[in-house]
Order: C-alpha cells, then structure tokens, then sequence
C-alpha cells in the first residue's frame, strides 16, 4: 500500500507545476525538463546572470574575509591616527585617503581601513540575510502549509496571528525589543548577541509574508485531482502535506526567499543604522552609514562606499532573484 | 454596511490593543527578567531606596502587569491621576497617555506636535510617488520590451534596492552642503511658514518618493500587464472603444486595486513615523520621537508611538477596504 503513494504521486507532482498533463510515460522527462526549460531561460538573462556572478563573489568574499584582509595587511578595527590631518581629524589625501594601500580610504576619526571594514561588514550582513529568509520560509512554509491544507478554526487562528504580525510597527518595534534585550544572551556575548537576535527578530517578522503566499497555493492546490487521488489511494494528512503539496511549492518559495534576501540586508542596514544592529567596534554597512551621517559633509567618500556596497549587493540579488521568477514562473513568455 | 463597519472597527481596536499588550508586556517583563528596576531606568541610579517604592507607587509598577495595561489603557479616554504624596495628586487629561520618563512632559501634548512633521512628510511624498510611480509602470507596460522600458525598469530596480538614508545623504551632500540651493531648517513649527516648510520637506519628499516610485512602477507594470490579457479588455475593444478609453476606463480601473491596497498600507506604515527619513533628514517627527525614545529607555513614549503607528495601520487597512469596494464594482463589504 505504501510503495505506489510514494512513488506515484511525487514524480507526478513536477509534471503539475509545468502545467503539462502527459501520459504515465512520460512524467520522468517532463519533470526533468522544466527544470532545463527554466535553466535554458535564465542562461539568457544577461542581466540575472550577472547578478548571481555578483551574489557568488559577495559569497565568496564574505566566507574569506579574514584572509583577504591579512593579504592586505590593515584589520578592520586597526586605527591609523598617522594617516589623519591632525587639525580636522579627517583622511589626509584626496578621495577621503584613497591610495595604493587603503583603496577605499580611512575612515574620519580613527583612520580605520574602509576596505577590510566592508569585507567584514559583507560578513554580517551576508550571516544575516541569509539565515532570517531561511528561518522565515521555514515558518512561513510550516504554517503557510498547515492553514491552507486544513482550513477551519486552524486556518482562522494562523491568519489572525499573521494578520497581527503584518499590523505590527516592525522598525519600531525591532529596535525598542534591542534597547530592552541584555547584553549576554544564551551564552554569547557582544557583536554574537546581536547578530543572533537580529536573525530572529527579522526572520519572524518575516514569515508572515512567505506563510500568505503558502498558504494561498495550497489553497488552490488542494483541489486537484492528484491530491484527491493520493487521499483515495488512502494517503494521510502528512504524507499529503509533505509528499504531494511540497513539491509543487518549491519553485514559488524558491523564488520568494531569493526576493527576501536583499528585503533582510537592507533591514539589517536600516537597524545597524539606528543603531539597533552589530555593536562597534564590529563593522557593519548600515553602521558606517551612521557614523558617516555625522561627517559626510566634509568627508563624502566615508559614505559612498558602504553606501555602494549596500546598494550593489541589493541589487545584483534583486536582479537574479527577478530573472529566477521569470525562468520558473510557468505562464512566462520571454 | 453599518454591521461591517462596527464588526471591521472592533477588529481595529482589539489588533490595536494586542500590538500595545505585547509592546508593554516587553518592556515590563523582559527588564524584570534580565534584573532591571523600571522605577531604577526612571529616576535613574543612585536614587534612594524610600524615593524609588514612592516613584514605584506613583507609577504602579508594583502591581501586576496586566493590571499596569488596564490602567494605562484607561487613561486614553478617561484620564488618570497620579498620586505623589498623600494629597499631592497630578491629573492626567484624557487622552492621557502619561508623561515622558525623561521630559516630565505629557507624552500626548509631544506627540501631538510631532505629527504635524511626519504627516506633512507622508502626505507630500505618497502624491509625488503615487502619481509618478504609476505613471511610469502603465507606460512600461503599454510600451513593453521597448528600450523606454528596459531603462525604466532597470531604473526602478536601481531604485527599489537604495536604503534611504543613502540617497538621502547623497541629496543633502549634493543640494545642501556643496551646492547650497536649499537651507534645512532644524526645527519645524507652526509658526514657520510655509516656504520654510516646503523648502526643508522638499528634498525629504524626493528621497522618500524615489524610493516608493520605484516600487510602485515595478507592481504597475506587472499588473497592467496582466490585466490587459483579461477577457474584459479583448471585449471591450472589439465593441470598438478606442484604444484610450479602453486603457483608461477599463485597464487602469482593475489595475489600481492591488497598487491601493499596497498604498494605503505604505501610508499607514509612515504615519506612524517615517523612522529611516526623519532620521536621516533630522526632521522632528514622530519616527524621530521613537529613536529617541528607545535609546532614552522612555517607556510611555515609545508605547505613544507604538500606539499612533499601529492605529494608523490598523485604520489603513480599513480605508483600503472600503475603497475596494467603491472602486471595483466585483467587491461586495459583508
């Protein structure tokens, strides 16, 4: 009994999301060639590959930072009062210090190397963005799943939880739940803390937003006959759940939680830079912003490079996540 | 009608009343927990023990936190009085949403002067964006794949993945400081006039409407592009309606539904405080209020603001719905 559900119903599920209804024969090639359809599409992309090859390198460099700041010599919370005028306490030079050994400048006050300050800020926001989308996909997937395919009284109880959590004044809520959380938490200390409570905080308050979208295809999707024929053929609620509907939820989630990444990493800049994010001496995007905003009229260029380091990552995951949705997404023309 | 108002209005309060319960619940407890006196974070430390049970009593912190909620909840439409001595008693006028920890001033009376900043903030903004951000998405859409298009998007791509408080230093070091066109006034007030007004708003407005503009775009385009498919339109043409009228009475008419929903949820969010361009620009608003607030620890403000922030999504959403049903006859209120 067991044997055909598992195997029937799951390799009929990627001929579903094709849209295409073929004969017995042919499910395994249609289900392998979505996946060629979509990848044909995205290679055309120019734009969306140029993104991911962005997204890859920030990867890259976020995972190396520390050797790529020994292999130029000046750690981040390095101070390097000598390359400061000594009156204004600005960056000697043109360009706010820009030169051969620090290429993207000092910074005003302290002299910090900005280079190695944003590879180690990649880091944070990278740690972060990353781990919030997953914990929100994989709440909002769980609870999305569960008010869609049951319905009823559970159905209610999860949409007014969401409907509560969208209600809420998220900002001001994210950073007067900081201003109230110790400094030592479950064990960690400093910048730990914080990076830890801002992967919850953002991850939560994601989730609603994946679970709608969930829980509006399982909606839909319940109704098909490859779910009624599963539970003909006797198959539970879990097996149904997560056997026959999953599946066919993958490409919409996948591209959801693309589209969240860079949603997280300007969150994190947002809260760093209210001050709600990493604790200094650790360096952070947002937090150089803030720092920025008190000197950027004499010292423009402390700001610009965060400010493009933020903008450039945001945008290349924007870019590959929007060609991702166009290469799955199963009415696409282009 | 009127039974969907009351029953929709109720929903208001008690979504309202939850976002307030938890925020309070948060800094009640959690401090409590992590081993903080409130009536310690009030007067501060060092206060005696005999002046902290008084301040405590004054307060009723020492009652249970429930009991605290329904008293401050009370407040709102009945006043409240606080005892400071036997027959010392300070009354509190409703709407009494007590007095700042910090300023000693009614929390009311600071807010109050603040939203006139925020909503003058929000207002300017939202025409600027809407009116922009949907003209360019119809137009893409219309002219889809053409090379207006392509920059259009690719612009409000660009858009959509700057953090505000970038474009915003950007603008302020560009027009303010380098080229001196515009002069920001510190603090806005009633009694400054309104070019004074305009001139310190206006670039706020630009940075804010960018922002939202390119948002906006990007939802325009997509659901133009939908709804031009549909039946109705096809029908509508083929009875010989020009191609004006057809995109103006019968394609825009559907396509504004989704972009009013986002909008009157995106204005509630910033009458609540535009947090992130308030404080960028330095504006005295309610958001600039809030971060104050949160980093003072002043309790009955940030729970003020919570309260104006989550009134104001709550009453957004409603609004929305109502005029759901007005513009799109296929929406029935039940």
């Amino acid at each position: 009994m067991t044997a055909p559900l598992h195997d029937t119903p799951a390799e009929a599920a990627p001929s579903e999301v094709s849209g295409a209804a073929d004969q017995a024969g042919a499910k395994k090639v249609e289900g392998r060639s979505l996946k060629q359809i979509a990848w044909n599409r995205l290679k055309q992309d120019k734009l969306a590959l140029a993104g991911a090859v962005i997204v890859l390198v920030l990867v890259i460099v976020s995972v190396f930072a520390p050797l790529i700041v020994d292999l130029f010599g000046h750690p981040p919370t390095e101070f390097n009062q000598d390359k400061l005028d000594p009156l204004t306490n600005l960056p000697q030079g043109a360009l706010g210090g820009v030169s051969a050994e620090h290429w993207f400048g000092v910074e005003p006050n302290n002299g910090r190397d900005i280079f190695s300050r944003i590879i180690y800020g990649a880091r944070v926001s990278m740690l972060v963005a990353f781990l919030a989308a997953i914990l929100a996909v994989v709440l909002g997937t769980l609870f999305g799943i569960i008010a869609g395919f049951f319905g009823g009284w559970v159905d209610a109880v999860i949409s007014r939880v969401m409907d509560v959590l969208l209600a809420f004044p998220q900002l001001l809520f994210i950073i007067s739940l900081v201003s109230v959380l110790p400094n030592d938490l479950f064990g960690l200390t400093g910048s730990g803390v914080r990076i830890m409570i801002l992967i919850l905080v953002i991850g939560f308050f994601g989730w609603p937003y994946v679970g709608r979208i969930v829980r509006g295809q399982t909606l839909s999707l319940r109704e098909r006959e490859y779910v009624e024929a599963a539970r003909s053929l006797g198959g539970g609620s879990r097996h149904i759940l997560f056997r026959e509907l999953l599946p066919n939820l993958v490409a919409p989630i996948t591209v959801y939680t693309t589209l969240m990444i860079p949603t997280n990493i300007l969150t994190e800049a947002a809260l760093s830079f209210l001050g709600a994010g990493v604790r200094p001496p650790t360096a952070s995007w947002g937090g150089m912003l803030r720092d920025a905003l008190g000197t950027y009229e004499h010292d423009p260029m402390f700001m610009v490079f965060p400010g493009l380091a933020i903008f450039i990552t945001v945008l290349a995951f924007n870019l590959f996540g929007d060609g991702l949705r166009d290469a799955l997404d199963p009415k696409g023309t282009r | 009608m009127l039974a969907y108002l009351i029953r929709r209005i109720i929903a208001v309060i008690m979504m309202v009343l939850v976002v307030l319960l938890t925020t309070f619940s948060i800094f009640y407890l959690l401090p409590k927990w992590s081993g903080q006196d409130l009536a310690v974070v009030y007067a501060g430390k060092g206060t005696s023990p005999e002046a902290l049970e008084g301040i405590r009593n004054k307060l009723g912190l020492d009652e249970p936190v429930l009991a605290q909620f329904w008293e401050f909840v009370k407040g709102i439409p009945m006043g409240r009085d606080y005892a400071n001595g036997a027959d010392d008693v300070t009354h509190c006028d409703a709407p009494c949403l007590g007095y700042s920890f910090r300023t000693e001033t009614s929390v009311w009376d600071a807010l109050t002067s603040a939203l006139p900043v925020t909503g003058a903030l929000a207002l300017g903004a939202c025409i600027m964006w809407l009116v922009g951000g949907v003209a360019v998405g119809v137009l893409s859409a219309l002219k889809r794949g053409s090379f207006w298009d392509r920059t259009a998007m690719i612009g409000a791509l660009s858009g959509v993945s700057m953090p505000i408080f970038f474009t915003g230093m950007i603008m302020m070091g560009v027009f303010v400081h380098s080229l001196g066109l515009l002069k920001l006034d510190d603090e806005l007030t009633s009694s400054d006039s309104i070019g004074v007004w305009f001139e310190t708003l206006l670039l706020p407005w630009i940075a804010l409407a960018f922002l939202q503009a390119a948002m906006y775009a990007r939802l325009t385009r997509a659901t133009m592009l939908e709804v031009m498919g549909e039946d109705y339109i096809r029908t509508a043409r083929s009875k010989g309606l020009g191609e004006q009228a057809v995109i103006i009475r019968h394609a825009l008419r559907s396509t504004m539904t989704p972009i009013l929903t986002v909008f009157g949820l995106d204005l509630g969010v910033l009458m609540g405080g535009a947090i992130l361009t308030e404080q960028t620009f330095g504006l005295k608003g309610i958001g600039y209020e809030a971060v104050n607030a949160v980093g003072s620890k002043d309790l009955p403000v940030i729970l003020g603001v919570t309260l104006i922030a989550a009134l104001a999504i709550a009453v957004a959403n409603l609004v929305v719905d109502i005029m759901y049903a007005v513009i799109d006859p296929r929406v029935r209120l039940g």
